[in-house]
């Protein structure tokens, strides 16, 4: 005879427990599919004729997505280092300083989190065409730079959202000790109050480079002929047909956002167990 | 520190802390009001008063970390003005320790000097010696949150005091520790102070801590300061109702001035009728003006009720004297306290020793007793 069940063990009923299953089945079966039938040795998804690499091999071959994939992490990295910045900064503001209509900032500042993309998107592509016409003809990585704002102006928020909920724990008594200790304002922010965001910074880095990386509705309105991104030319070369190459640069994407998020836990958690 | 003293008895010495007419306003709301008050070198110096009556504002005027609305802060002679914290000759420990958390124990120390650039051999000597100073020498590679409460306060000692300030700042120092080690560190502190020779300036709200500790004590309420003095002084000689009140517990009540002569006075209050209050010295003030008498629990005396009044030594027959009934007792070991209902409607407190293992006395609940006190228990306050 089982155990008793204990108030609170939900886990141990069956009804939870099939709950539990229908929910990750949902939800990971299709990146599964996804990922298995990209070693699919077949032109169409929908039988499975044996397995290859062929497909990755394809991948590589292929310039046109190198160069997409190229300008993706291009404009990830730099739109998270922006973000950072300016999320950061705007963050500590708001924490810190009264002023007149710093609710209105506030309310401008999370503006982007709950505009819809697509209107974002119109947005951006008009004002890239009317208010401020990006140059189409300039150097690689400046070309993207259109790209790059665009995608800080959603980031930002998020980064900013992450620090402001971290520094709500920030004892303000520490940066008045600094200053106490002979560091002036500067130091005092080095020293103490940017030790204490780290975590907040590494987490909204991370949030803003995923959704840099694999943004595409924005960047649709966006990017240029020359200027395409990895999601963008996945999208295109789904126009034609969904081969197992799409299902391979998708399998791409994913493992490297994985990647990124284990080697930003990782850090995270090296940074706690040091705090 | 006993240099210090022996030359503020020959000349008055040079403060080393003046508040000169200072007040802090935000808005309308008063956080001080007109504070002159002078610190000399090698005090221990307690701002005591309840919460909101500007006492942590004015240590952090000290420490820079609010500036004045009006009145000058002089440190060392030296007029503070706009200069900020982290140009000052005071150091600070504040309420929560803010004890860098992602530093260790030794770093945290070393933190001020390494920000005055103090070369690398003497900087560790000196961290050394701090971490000496409050026995934490051997925690030094530790990281704050393996630290307890009261060592994350030394922590915040050291690292105050590694910088050799004129002045050390404590603001509530004692008040997050639990209650047997804040009376050990009552004693750290004073020996502290003693071996490092320097002022130092403390916050409370606990007026037990205060008296304990402070050679001076600075009693505030709203915003001003109500006296100054050493803490017997606050204790048997208060100025106000509101010191009487707030340093220990009193018995107050409220009188006229009957009759005010050179070497006696006498007071009419009117829950102590027919009874009256003498007193054997003159009360600054006119006859028939209003006064209050404060006397203290533990001077007051309880008496078996035996029909007439007890005699009360040098002084007029049914004089400082109160009929009664005993309310209630507590007993708290080394001494018991005694809620008596006077018969003129007044509840009063007497505390008594409890100096026999065998109290002959033996005062029961509903009993019916005397208090006495002699003549120069009572205060006379005018306001």
């Amino acid at each position: 005879m089982a155990q008793r069940r204990a108030p609170l063990e939900y886990n141990r009923l069956w009804q939870m427990r099939l709950w539990l299953f229908a929910v990750f089945f949902f939800l990971y079966a299709p990146l599964v599919a996804l990922i298995a039938f990209s070693f699919n040795d077949s032109k169409r998804n929908t039988v499975w004729r044996g397995f290859t690499l062929n497909y990755y091999k394809k991948l590589f071959g292929n310039e046109d997505l190198l160069i997409a994939f190229g300008n993706s992490l291009t404009i990830a990295f730099l739109a998270t280092l922006i973000s950072l910045v300016i999320g950061a900064l705007a963050a500590v503001l708001l924490w810190r300083y009264r002023f007149m209509g710093k609710a209105v900032v506030e309310g401008a500042f999370t503006l982007p989190l709950v505009v819809p993309e697509i209107c974002m998107g119109v947005a951006m592509l008009l004002f890239f065409t009317r208010v401020l016409p990006w140059p189409n003809n300039l150097i690689w990585p400046l070309n993207l730079g259109s790209i790059i704002i665009a995608h800080v102006s959603f980031c930002f928020p998020f980064v900013a959202l992450v620090v402001r909920a971290r520094l709500a724990s920030f004892n303000k008594e520490q940066e008045e000790a600094a200053r106490d200790l002979g560091a002036n304002d500067w130091q005092a922010f080095r020293d103490v109050l940017l030790p204490h965001i780290r975590p907040a910074l590494i987490a909204g880095g991370l949030l803003a480079f995923t959704l840099s990386l694999d943004d595409f509705v924005i960047t649709f309105f966006t990017s240029g002929p020359d200027t395409i991104t990895f999601p963008v030319k996945v999208y295109s070369m789904l126009r034609f047909s969904v081969t197992p190459e799409v299902n391979a640069a998708s399998t791409m994407l994913i493992v490297l956002t994985i990647m990124l998020m284990v080697v930003m836990m990782a850090m995270q958690s090296r940074s706690q167990t040091k705090a | 520190m006993d240099q210090a003293t022996a030359k503020g008895a020959k000349a008055a010495v040079k403060p080393i802390i003046s508040f000169r007419n200072v007040s802090k306003r935000w808005g309308s709301t008063v956080g001080v009001d007109n504070v002159s008050l002078d610190i000399e070198p090698g005090e221990f110096f307690a701002l005591l008063g309840p919460s909101g009556c500007g006492k942590t504002t004015l240590l952090r005027m000290l420490a820079g970390l609010e500036v004045p609305t009006e009145g000058h802060v002089l440190i060392d002679g030296q007029d503070m003005g706009d200069i900020p914290p982290n140009r000052r000759a005071v150091n600070m420990v504040f309420q929560s320790y803010a004890v860098f958390p992602h530093m260790t124990v030794a770093d945290n120390v070393a933190y001020g000097l390494k920000i005055d650039r103090v070369a690398q051999p003497e900087r560790d000597t000196r961290v050394q010696e701090a971490l000496d100073l409050v026995q934490l020498g051997h925690l030094a590679a530790r990281m704050p949150d393996q630290l307890s409460g009261g060592q994350r306060q030394r922590v915040a000692l050291a690292r105050a005091l590694v910088k050799k300030p004129k002045v050390l700042l404590l603001d509530e120092p004692l008040s997050a520790l639990d209650a047997k080690l804040r009376e050990a560190m009552r004693f750290e502190l004073s020996q502290l102070q003693q071996k490092v020779g320097i002022t130092f300036i403390m916050v409370t709200h606990d007026q037990t801590e205060a008296l304990a500790i402070a050679s001076r004590i600075a009693v505030m309420n709203k915003g001003s300061i109500a006296q100054v003095g050493t803490p017997s002084d606050l204790y048997e000689f208060p100025a106000t109702r509101f010191v009487a009140d707030f340093i220990g517990s009193v018995n107050m009540f409220e009188g006229t001035l009957i009759d005010d002569k050179p070497d006696e006075a006498t007071v009419a209050c009117p829950e102590l009728d027919p009874h009256r209050i003498h007193v054997p010295h003159a009360v600054p003030g006119k006859e028939t003006s209003s006064v209050w008498v404060a006397i203290r629990p533990e001077k007051m005396n309880l008496h078996k009720d035996s029909g007439a009044p007890p005699s009360v030594p040098e002084c007029p027959a049914a004089h400082n004297v109160a009929k009664g009934e005993i309310k209630e007792i507590s007993y708290l070991g080394d001494i018991s306290i005694f809620h008596v209902l006077l018969d003129g409607g007044r509840l009063i407190r007497i505390s008594r020793p409890n100096r026999s293992r065998f109290d002959q006395d033996n005062f029961g609940w509903g009993e019916k007793v005397w208090v006495s006190w002699v003549g120069s228990s009572p205060v006379v306050l005018q306001s």
